[in-house]
C-alpha cells in the first residue's frame, strides 16, 4: 500500500469517467482539459461532494470511497481542503471566522489564534476582522486557502485557482502554492484549463478528455513531446 | 371596537405562525436543496393557496374537516369534539392556507444560500445540522421572518375561509375581519371604519417590515 493518493474512477454514467491517478506525498497533480472534461467532477469526488458510480479513491492508505466495499465516506468525514472556484466564503463571517469555521475538532480557545496563524501564512495579516465583501478577489482566494488548509488537510484540492483573477494575483498564488509545497508533504491536485499556470506549479500533468485520463506524467515531458494527445489539444487550443 | 375579535385574530395570527414556522423551515429547505422529480407538484400544491378563491378553499375545507370525512373522524375519535365550526378547525385551516407565505420566502431564502456554502462546510467538517445552524440560518433569517410576517398579517385579514370552515361564532371564530363584515351588515360603519384602520395599519407596518428584510437580504448578496 502507498501513501498519497490514489483515484480510480471507471463509469459508463451518468457522466462517463475512466480515470486511474496517483499523487505521492509532497507532489503537485494538475487535471488539464477542455471544458467537461470531467475535471471538476474528479476533484469533487475526490472531495466526497459527488458519489461516482464505481472506483476506488484511496487517501494515505485509507479508503474514502470503495464501490466494490460500499464504502463513502461523507466529505465532512474526509481530510480534505478544498479551495472553491467561486471560493466559498462564508459571507457572515469575518476572514478569520472563515477559517476558524474549519477547525470544529480543535479546542475552541486556539482556533482563533491558529485561524490568525494561518491567514499571516497565507500573507493576510491584518486583515482577520474583515467580511469577505471586503476583500478583493486574490484576498478572498487567500482566505479559501487558509481554510481548505484549516483541517490540517491530507490531501489539499485547487478548483480553477487561475481563472478570475489578474496576473499579479496569479503570481502571488504561484508563490504561495510553491511555500505551501515546501512546508507540506500532502499531495495537492489543481484543476486548470489554463496549462500554462498548471505547468507552473505542477510537477505531473494529467490531460483528460471526455472523462478519460488520456496523458499523464510529468510536467517538462508533458510540454515537450510534440506528438501527444496533450500537445495536439493545445495546439487546436492556441 | 371588537376587542373579543381583535384578540381571537391575534391568537389566530401568533398560533398559526408558531405551527408553521417550523413546517416552512423544513419544506423550505428540502424544497430549496432536493432534486427530486415530484418537487415541481409540491411546490404547485403549495401556491395553490395564493391563486384559489377563498370560497373555493373553504368550500374543500370544510367538507375535508367535516365530520363525515376521514380527517374529521379521525380528529373526533382522537380528540373528541368536530373541527368545523370552532378554534381549532379556522387554526387548522389558517395553517393549510398559509402555507405558501410562509414556505415560498423560506424556500427562497435557503436557495439564496446556494450549493457552494454547503460543500464549503461539508468540506469544512461540518454536520448537516452544524451546516444548518451555523451557515444556512444565518443567511436565509431575513427571508424566513418575512415569510412569517407576511402569513401574520394574511391570518389577521383572512375572511372568506374563516367564515366557510368557522362560521362567524362570537368567542369562538368571529375575527376581526368577520366583525368588521358583521358591523357594516349593521350599518354601524364608525365601528367597522375602526376596525378597518387598525388591520390597515397591522398591516402596513407588516409588509413594511417583510421589505425592509428583503432590501437587507439584497444589500448583503
Amino acid at each position: 500500500m502507498a501513501e498519497g493518493l490514489v483515484v480510480s474512477l471507471h463509469q459508463e454514467g451518468p457522466i462517463p469517467l475512466a480515470v486511474d491517478l496517483k499523487v505521492a506525498p509532497g507532489e503537485t497533480l494538475a487535471l488539464v482539459g477542455a471544458s467537461g472534461a470531467g475535471k471538476t467532477t474528479i476533484l469533487r469526488s475526490i472531495a466526497g461532494l459527488h458519489r461516482p458510480v464505481q472506483g476506488r479513491i484511496v487517501c494515505d492508505d485509507e479508503a474514502w470511497f470503495d464501490s466494490g466495499r460500499h464504502i463513502h465516506l461523507p466529505a465532512r468525514s474526509r481530510r480534505v481542503g478544498l479551495v472553491f472556484q467561486s471560493y466559498a466564503l462564508f459571507p457572515h463571517m469575518t476572514a478569520r471566522g472563515n477559517v476558524a469555521e474549519a477547525m470544529l475538532d480543535w479546542p475552541h480557545a486556539e482556533r482563533s489564534a491558529r485561524a490568525a496563524a494561518l491567514l499571516a501564512r497565507v500573507h493576510l495579516d491584518g486583515y482577520d476582522a474583515r467580511l469577505p465583501a471586503e476583500l478583493s478577489g486574490g484576498q478572498q482566494q487567500r482566505v479559501a486557502l487558509a481554510r481548505a488548509l484549516a483541517r490540517d488537510p491530507h490531501v489539499l484540492l485547487l478548483d480553477e485557482p487561475f481563472s478570475a483573477v489578474d496576473r499579479p494575483t496569479r503570481r502571488a498564488l504561484h508563490a504561495l502554492l510553491r511555500e505551501i509545497r515546501q512546508s507540506s508533504a500532502m499531495p495537492i491536485v489543481i484543476v486548470s484549463h489554463d496549462v500554462e499556470d498548471a505547468a507552473q506549479s505542477a510537477d505531473r500533468i494529467c490531460y483528460l478528455d471526455a472523462g478519460q485520463s488520456v496523458e499523464q506524467g510529468p510536467t517538462p515531458a508533458m510540454m515537450n513531446d510534440p506528438d501527444s494527445a496533450f500537445a495536439r489539444w493545445l495546439r487546436g487550443n492556441a | 371596537m371588537d376587542w373579543q375579535a381583535l384578540h381571537l385574530s391575534l391568537l389566530l395570527g401568533v398560533l398559526t405562525i408558531v405551527i408553521l414556522l417550523p413546517i416552512a423551515l423544513i419544506l423550505g429547505r428540502w424544497l430549496a436543496t432536493t432534486r427530486m422529480r415530484g418537487r415541481a407538484l409540491i411546490e404547485a400544491v403549495l401556491t395553490l393557496p395564493l391563486v384559489l378563491p377563498p370560497t373555493v378553499l373553504g368550500f374543500y375545507l370544510l367538507v375535508g374537516f367535516g365530520p363525515g370525512s376521514p380527517i374529521g373522524r379521525a380528529w373526533t375519535g382522537l380528540f373528541g369534539g368536530a373541527l368545523v365550526f370552532n378554534f381549532k378547525g379556522i387554526l387548522l385551516a389558517s395553517v393549510l392556507i398559509n402555507l405558501p407565505f410562509a414556505v415560498q420566502p423560506a424556500q427562497r431564502a435557503f436557495e439564496s444560500v446556494g450549493q457552494d456554502l454547503r460543500d464549503a462546510a461539508a468540506t469544512c467538517g461540518h454536520s448537516l445540522w452544524h451546516t444548518i445552524w451555523r451557515i444556512e440560518l444565518p443567511l436565509a433569517w431575513p427571508g424566513i421572518v418575512t415569510g412569517a410576517v407576511l402569513a401574520f398579517a394574511h391570518t389577521l385579514g383572512e375572511f372568506g375561509v374563516v367564515l366557510m370552515v368557522g362560521g362567524s361564532i362570537p368567542g369562538e371564530t368571529r375575527t376581526l375581519a368577520l366583525s368588521i363584515y358583521d358591523r357594516v351588515q349593521a350599518f354601524d360603519n364608525p365601528a367597522a371604519a375602526r376596525m378597518a384602520a387598525l388591520l390597515m395599519f397591522v398591516s402596513l407596518v407588516a409588509v413594511t417590515a417583510s421589505f425592509a428584510l428583503g432590501s437587507r437580504i439584497r444589500r448583503r448578496g
